[in-house]
């Protein structure tokens, strides 16, 4: 089976984030770059089925330069090989252009099985799996805790508000993963190691067959048009317990509607 | 904060390991340790296979199983686990770098294959048994000897002091012999061979610290280290281990550190934070050189160990200067936490009393001391 994972590099959570005050997108420069964290429970869940029904782990990551530490990250986890997106011309595409250039890019790899983490933590529009598997024309299994396979055919069981869902579907697909799925093995010293090796292709814009006027920020369908800082967080309201501190608390949660 | 910003120059790979190892222990380590240093014990079996999934055991050696990483690398994961506990380094740092090396170093072909793989993966625990009840620093003069009777060995004596020691599945063990100082493989197990742990410690408790007894214990020819003779030995092993430490040491200084730092940021007296005040800045200011030289001094000696450049004057440097750092800021660390500083709610005692051991475990530091004197004026003060 030829498994292919989205993996986004973002910002750590970490470390301070901010926009860039001359085009509003974020400043991937300024923070550490890390693995988004669903993407990591991706790529267990792709080592995994790997492991269970044998084939082939593919690393796919469009991103700047410095992305490149995060592949070498998933390749030390154990995938097989990696590709990489990079290219000038593809910063600040929004989720339309990326879904686009990542298409082109899976015409190449060619895929029985696409994995991403159902959104990231940087610009959380959570579209990504959705337009991706529209564009490819293949059905989408959708925050998937768990994934089963059967031959060509693929069983999720999708977490939603009251319960889960099982959903089925035949391969070739596209699935999205939350972190209730698995625990992402840390990377072995062996792993890391062995990364070294694992072939890296890094394709540009031309190369990937992508047309450079569908992507970046020019290409952009959306814009972000403003942005302020979140307003600081109001003081806490304190309680003192005279014996009715219980009654208190439930007034206070009853009055902002959270019982 | 980290002024000098000394892990910019590391490779992606230390830096990958630095993080892994940073993860685990956070996740697996510092939830727990102050309950084993409180209880005094160390769960060696269950971690043992833990470390060895992710090849932090032996992980500098080459082959039977293990990762063949750079010293700098072996380094940084010490460091990172030493953040953790004192206890925690060790326990990798005498698998690893002591009984491992010791059968990577002198032992033969089967030596290793029975050995190794296992001992990588945590699945057999190694000890190293060189100092004595009555020989700690000159163990040149040690009284546990081995003699031949027939083709085999016949092992009499007594180690102290031994770290792994009564949960081990194999013991290295130093004794003299008509040839001089040689090693043997000692399963647990073997007739007359008995491990006993040492209680009533106040430093490095949540590590396993026992006693070794071998009375008559009879061992087959092929139980000996074929490779080497002399005290060399076990002090080429000790070496290994030594440069792990100064590493380490830099681990636990800053783990004090950083729970100073915060302390003094969110700690109020005299209706500002503590922090604010002259006294207090200074041992901060102090701190942070003491921790950026010894992480500069790790990082240069690691260096020149992977360029295979590195003489034993440049470990002891290094194991001599970087314990002496963290002690001295473990113990400002201590005075800014005032009355929580002594309580095991906060890292900084259990750090400041393990290091008391690393400061002496290895080579003391009068003995580094000496070595470096030696190197200084060309005159041993402490070897005839
Ligand atoms: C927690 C712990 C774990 C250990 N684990 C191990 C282990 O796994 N394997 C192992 O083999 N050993 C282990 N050791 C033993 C350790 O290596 C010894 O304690 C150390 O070598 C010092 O020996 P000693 O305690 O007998 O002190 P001594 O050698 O008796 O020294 C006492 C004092 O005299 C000083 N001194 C001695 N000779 C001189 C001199 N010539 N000039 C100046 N000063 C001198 C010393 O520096 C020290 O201050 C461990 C020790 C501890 C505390």
């Amino acid at each position: 089976m030829n498994i292919v994972v989205c993996v986004k590099q973002v910002p750590d959570t970490e470390s301070p984030r901010k926009l860039k005050s001359d085009d509003n997108t974020l400043d991937r420069a300024a923070a550490d770059g890390v693995i988004n964290e669903l993407d990591e429970y991706a790529i267990e869940e792709a080592l995994l089925l790997k492991e269970a029904h044998g084939g082939e782990v593919t690393v796919l990551t469009m991103g700047p330069d410095k992305a490149t530490d995060s592949i070498r990250k998933a390749l030390a986890m154990g995938a097989d090989k990696a590709v990489h997106l990079v290219d000038d011309a593809l910063a600040g595409s929004d989720a339309l252009g990326t879904s686009y250039a990542i298409q082109q890019v899976l015409g190449r790899t060619g895929f029985d099985l696409v994995i991403l983490g159902a959104e990231s933590t940087d610009a959380r529009t959570g579209m990504l799996a959705a337009m991706l598997a529209e564009r490819l024309g293949v059905p989408q299994l959708s925050l998937a805790n768990k994934v089963e396979i059967d031959g060509s055919s693929i069983t999720v069981q999708r977490i939603t508000d009251y319960g889960y869902d099982k959903v089925e579907a035949s391969l070739p697909a596209v699935v999205s993963v939350v972190e209730k799925i698995n625990e992402p093995r840390y990377p072995s010293f062996k792993g890391i190691m062995a990364a070294k090796k694992k072939p890296v292709e890094k394709l540009g814009v031309a190369d990937a067959g992508i047309d450079a006027d569908k992507v970046g920020l020019a290409g952009a369908a959306t814009e972000v048009v403003d942005f302020a800082d979140a307003p600081p967080r109001e003081k806490g309201q304190i309680v003192t317990d005279e014996g009715d501190g219980g009654a208190k608390i439930a007034e206070f949660l009853a009055s902002k509607k959270f019982v | 904060m980290d002024v000098l910003r000394v892990d910019d120059r590391l490779t992606d790979d230390e830096r990958m390991v630095r993080d892994t190892v940073r993860a685990v222990v956070a996740e697996k380590i510092l939830p727990n340790v102050a309950g084993w240093f409180e209880a005094g014990t160390f769960p060696a079996r269950e971690l043992g296979p833990e470390l060895g999934k992710l090849g932090l055991l032996g992980m500098h050696l080459q082959g039977y199983g293990c990762a063949g990483m750079s010293a700098v690398a072996y380094g940084v994961a010490c460091r990172e686990l030493e953040a953790g506990d004192s206890g925690l380094r060790s326990f990798v740092s005498v698998q690893g770098s002591l009984a491992m090396t010791a059968i990577h170093k002198y032992g033969s072909e089967e030596h290793k294959r029975e050995w190794l793989p296992r001992m990588a993966a945590g699945e057999a625990l190694g000890c190293f048994g060189l100092t004595e009840p009555d020989r700690g620093s000159d163990p040149g003069d040690m009284r546990t000897h081995a003699r031949r009777d027939g083709s085999d060995w016949v092992l009499n004596g007594a180690k102290m002091w031994i770290t792994n020691g009564s949960v081990a599945d194999v013991a290295v063990v130093w004794a003299r012999t008509d040839e001089g100082i040689r090693g043997f493989l000692v399963p647990a197990g073997t007739p007359g061979f008995t491990a006993s742990d040492i209680h009533r410690k106040l430093s490095l408790r949540a590590s396993v610290t026992s006693e070794l007894v071998l009375d008559d214990v009879r061992l087959p020819g092929d139980a000996v280290l074929p490779g080497v003779t002399g005290l060399k030995g076990p002090l080429g092993c000790l070496s290994e281990a030594r440069y792990g430490i100064l590493w380490g040491a830099v681990g636990a200084g800053r783990a004090c550190y950083e729970a100073a730092v915060e302390y003094a940021k969110t700690r109020e007296q005299f209706g500002r934070p503590i922090g604010s005040f002259q006294l207090t800045q200074e041992k901060l200011a102090w701190m942070e050189i003491a921790l950026g030289q010894a992480g500069l001094t790790a990082l240069h000696v690691g260096r020149l160990k992977d360029a295979g450049e590195v003489t034993p004057q440049q470990v002891s440097f290094g194991k001599l200067a970087n314990v002496r750092a963290a002690l001295d800021v473990a113990r400002q660390a201590r005075t800014i936490l005032g009355a929580n500083g002594i309580t095991l709610e906060y890292p900084v005692i259990r750090h400041m009393n393990n290091l008391e051991s690393v400061l002496t475990y290895e080579g003391t530091q009068e003995i580094h001391t000496l070595v470096l004197g030696q190197a200084i004026t060309g005159i041993s003060a402490y070897r005839g």
